[in-house]
């Protein structure tokens, strides 16, 4: 495709460079007396080459190019994931496998599984651009694209439709991973929250279920049942937090808690002010989530 | 370049100055209802505009000038690129060139006195001038619409955007609509009846092909527009569920409304740009348009396929494949009428005897920069490829190349030619051709890097992005080449109004120029011609003995009109003489009824429905003496 536009460009404009070269001279000759010489040129660039290149062009790009991006057909996936986007995170459930996490989404390397896409609030775009299109979230819609990932390894992806203040912080990943490994991985995911192990950590739970947190965040195992956070059963099993915008260490898990608004202003996450000992000790609890 | 007038022809020209006289001052230009005079009022309105426009677009580029910026926060930011967009296509390069250049140009150039409706083109103006200030009052405010300019819902819905920004943008759009349909029904009118008598279709410029294509999309496209406009402020104002999934509504309707009016838009914006390419082209090459039936079709064709493109800005939503597949195909078959008019051009100039002049210089960019942005935007009907780039700053590289390169630069070329003929003052050449430069350079500095970030995966209308993501370097280059953009738009004008006292007296023809416009004095009377002028092809200013039989008819007193406010109206297709038309003269009704309609819609907004009601009562007045036959001339 750049090559061709490449000739296109750089044809017309040495056209104009010949009209240039010719300034305040008479026209080419031949060309500039007769009329109907000039008239076959433009037909022929304007309307005979682009029709050859613009066939060409459709029936590669969207006749045996496009099914590639289709939506899975039914049962030709291995399994299922749906994503709904938030206002600005992304939820990740494993459907039948009663497991859930956020913004981070591992798949099994060269398995295909069938992408769920839904909305919880306005329209949002999921996009890996390294493993297929962008397909929009859009509400009272579920739309599916298959995510299949040839080679091990993360995979970027973002929110490509403007979804409010902090689309720019709605970014994701995707850990294609040996089989072996996903298994693993989705079976410590499936299990409840651990339980805390020292007395901070402890102290950090009781805080979590008593001053707020939990009004809006998910631990299973626990009474933390809010959906409008993300699900942070094992939030320590993670390498990002806010949407891939800081690092999951507990010194930016502390920073977040402390003034989430300081880091991505207008997140709907507040800041609850309980002061730094009553966030060591969440950060304790939380860091403790494997 | 003064010819000694006969003593039979001046007294003729006295007796037309006194008939078409306006009222002098402030006031005569709060009456006008001269085509010119309320061109020059778009014009300098529309220019504010871009002035706004442009200001928002240095804070974007500032604000995303390296990682983790914060000199904007994301919600100015987000009202910053909204207004930013909707004020650069609504109340700047539509006015600027349906109100501005099309009414001032189309009755000079089809030898009319004046628009058909001269007292609706004054309330187009008025409506245009009180829509914009009253989306900036909300700019003002701090009540900015945040939603981008295609305001897609939810997001616009009154959950997310529960603040009035969005009702200034969707009332202000209602608003103007309102403006630009009037302007459209005047321009198809006035092109359809009062060309000369004489200057039959096929002889009609090719500027005026443009504008007719123009006038006729935006009759059809704004509608969709409107309704989806109305039907937000509905679900806003009254509560009601066009848009809400769970109320049974569906966000994608809001799409294909918006997409429905936006995709003819785009070429509602870059069609004028063709017709001055058309206008500027032959003079400066001294050849007539290769191709012309050619050019005219396509322009029209152009307009009418606009209609059935309008999916290819949703292949992302996850339509079916057969629906893509139709809008990709659909708009591939446009490339082939851009593809003639592009190739029409470049084969004049090439024949032709090319002089490089600023406004010519004007046209070769736009040409280079209309064929960057025509190659870019082929690409987005492969589908998967679109998939990719759609949201990202391949699109924004795409739309600035055609909006700003192909629709803005003829615009700024058109200004260069027509200043001459609109202030009797020669523009500076050297400086001329330096703020082309500029300006060219600037472009393509701010705008290319834009295509290699897109594919790199940076979306469009993020406020801000990591230093790790490798976008740093790309960005700052496109900030600065914003800055020397912005240098160059400021180089233009500077030399425009410099001109304006110091330039040299330009003379009627200063280019020797193709149409009927460089025949009449510059500035042109406010009757334009003393004599209805002699048709004979598109190009009736070289047609020299029209010319001088005009001259020959002013003296014997044939085709003068000179009874009243009269210009003569021709049959549509043939323009064989049809009647003589007694025009309308100065009137303050106009700027009356736009102020009574700014009433009804402010207390929209602020949801007061008595006091709407009585502004929708005084407006109803206002329109009936808008209607009021004046008192007979003495």
């Amino acid at each position: 495709m750049l090559g061709v536009a490449s000739i296109v460009f750089l044809g017309a404009v040495a056209m104009l460079v010949v009209g240039w070269v010719r300034r305040d001279r008479p026209g080419l000759p031949f060309l500039g007396e007769n009329e109907k010489a000039n008239t076959i040129l433009v037909v022929l660039f304007g309307m005979a080459i682009p029709i050859v290149i613009l066939v060409a062009l459709f029936v590669i790009s969207d006749l045996v190019l496009l099914p590639e991006t289709d939506a899975p057909a039914a049962g030709s996936t291995a399994m299922t994931i749906t994503v709904t986007g938030h206002q600005w995170f992304w939820q990740v459930r494993y459907e039948g496998k009663d497991a859930e996490t956020a913004n981070e989404i591992h798949i099994p390397v060269r398995t295909p599984v069938n992408l769920q896409v839904r909305s919880a609030d306005v329209i949002h775009s999921f996009w890996v651009p390294e493993l297929n299109r962008k397909i929009d979230t859009i509400p009272g819609q579920t739309n599916a694209i298959e995510l299949y990932a040839e080679r091990a390894g993360v995979y970027r992806g973002q929110c490509a439709e403007f979804c409010g203040l902090q689309h720019a912080h709605m970014a994701f990943r995707v850990y294609a991973e040996p089989k072996a490994r996903f298994e693993a991985w989705l079976a410590n995911l499936r299990k409840p929250a651990r339980e805390p192990t020292t007395p901070l950590a402890r102290q950090g739970r009781r805080a979590f279920m008593r001053d707020g947190c939990a009004a809006c965040h998910t631990i299973s195992g626990t009474e933390a049942e809010g959906t409008v956070g993300p699900n942070l059963t094992h939030l320590a099993g993670r390498e990002t937090l806010a949407a891939d915008t800081i690092p999951d260490t507990p010194e930016y898990l502390f920073r977040w808690i402390q003034n989430p608004q300081a880091i991505k202003p207008g997140v709907k996450m507040p800041g609850l002010g309980l002061g730094p000992a009553k966030f060591h000790a969440i950060v304790a609890y939380l860091t403790g989530l494997k | 370049m003064t010819v000694a007038t006969p003593p039979a022809a001046k007294a003729r020209l006295d007796r037309l100055e006194r008939i078409w006289k306006e009222s002098p001052g402030v006031l005569g230009w709060l009456t006008t209802v001269d085509h010119k005079r309320i061109g020059i009022l778009y014009f300098f309105t529309s220019l504010f505009f871009f002035g706004a426009g442009g200001v928002e677009a240095l804070a974007i580029r500032t604000q995303l000038i390296g990682p983790d910026e914060s000199t904007l926060s994301p919600a100015t930011f987000n009202e910053m690129m909204s207004t930013h967009g909707t004020t650069m296509i609504f109340f700047f390069v539509v006015p600027i060139s349906l109100g501005a250049f099309g009414n001032y140009l189309i009755p000079l150039m089809i030898g009319a006195r004046d628009m058909a409706f001269p007292r609706l083109n004054a309330l187009s103006y008025w409506i245009f001038l009180c829509a914009g200030t009253f989306l900036y009052v909300g700019v003002f405010t701090g009540n900015a619409p945040s939603a981008g300019w295609f305001n897609y819902v939810p997001l616009a819905s009154k959950a997310y955007s529960p603040g009035p920004g969005i009702d200034f943008y969707a009332l202000s759009l209602l608003f103007v609509g309102i403006s630009t349909t009037l302007g459209a029904i005047n321009a198809i009118v006035t092109i359809f009846k009062l060309r000369a008598p004489g200057m039959s279709l096929n002889r009609m410029p090719l500027f005026c092909f443009a504008f007719l294509a123009v006038s006729f999309a935006l009759i059809f496209a704004l509608p969709a527009l409107s309704t989806a406009l109305i039907l937000l402020e509905l679900e806003r104002l009254l509560g009601f569920h066009f848009f809400i999934p769970a109320a049974g509504g569906a966000p994608i309707l809001w799409q294909n409304l918006f997409w429905i009016f936006g995709h003819p838009e785009v070429y509602i914006i870059i069609l004028p740009a063709f017709g001055i390419a058309t206008s500027i082209i032959p003079t400066f090459v001294r050849r007539k348009m290769v191709a012309w039936p050619l050019v005219a079709l396509a322009e029209i064709l152009v307009a009418f396929l606009g209609f059935g493109v309008w999916a290819h800005h949703m292949f992302a939503v996850g339509l079916a494949s057969a629906t893509t597949i139709y809008f990709a195909a659909a708009s591939l078959i446009i490339v082939i009428p851009s593809g003639i008019q592009l190739f029409s051009w470049i084969t004049t100039i090439v024949t032709g005897t090319p002089r490089f002049q600023t406004p010519l210089l004007w046209i070769i960019g736009f040409i280079v920069l209309f064929i960057m942005g025509g190659l870019s935007g082929v690409t987005f009907a492969a589908i998967p490829f679109d998939q990719q780039t759609t949201d990202t700053y391949y699109v924004v590289a795409h739309f600035h190349y055609v909006i700003f390169g192909a629709a803005v630069f003829p615009l700024l070329g058109g200004m260069y030619y027509w200043f001459p003929k609109v202030t009797g003052r020669m523009y500076h050449e050297g400086w001329g051709k330096a703020s082309f430069w500029l300006t060219f350079i600037g472009t393509n500095v701010t705008f290319f890097p834009m295509h290699i970030l897109g594919l790199d995966g940076m979306p469009r209308r993020n406020y801000t992005y990591g230093p790790e993501m490798g976008w740093t370097g790309l960005n700052l280059i496109e900030t600065l080449g914003a800055y020397l953009l912005a240098l160059g738009l400021l180089s233009v004008f500077v030399n425009l109004a410099v001109s304006l006292f110091k330039g040299e007296k330009a003379g009627n023809d200063p280019f020797g120029g193709d149409t009927l416009e460089w025949s009449t004095t510059s500035p042109p009377p406010p009757y334009n011609y003393a004599v209805i002028p002699k048709v004979s092809s598109p190009y009736a200013m070289w047609d020299t003995e029209d010319r001088e039989e005009d001259a020959r008819n002013l003296e014997r007193g044939r085709k003068v009109l000179e009874q009243g406010h009269e210009t003569a109206a021709s049959t549509a297709v043939d323009a064989e003489w049809d009647e003589v038309l007694d025009m309308p003269s100065n009137s303050a009704w106009p700027p009356l009824v736009a102020l009574a309609m700014t009433g009804v819609f402010a207390m929209v907004l602020l949801q007061q429905w008595f006091a709407a009601a009585i502004f929708v009562a005084v407006l109803l007045c206002t329109v009936a003496g808008f209607h009021l036959k004046e008192p007979e001339e003495a």
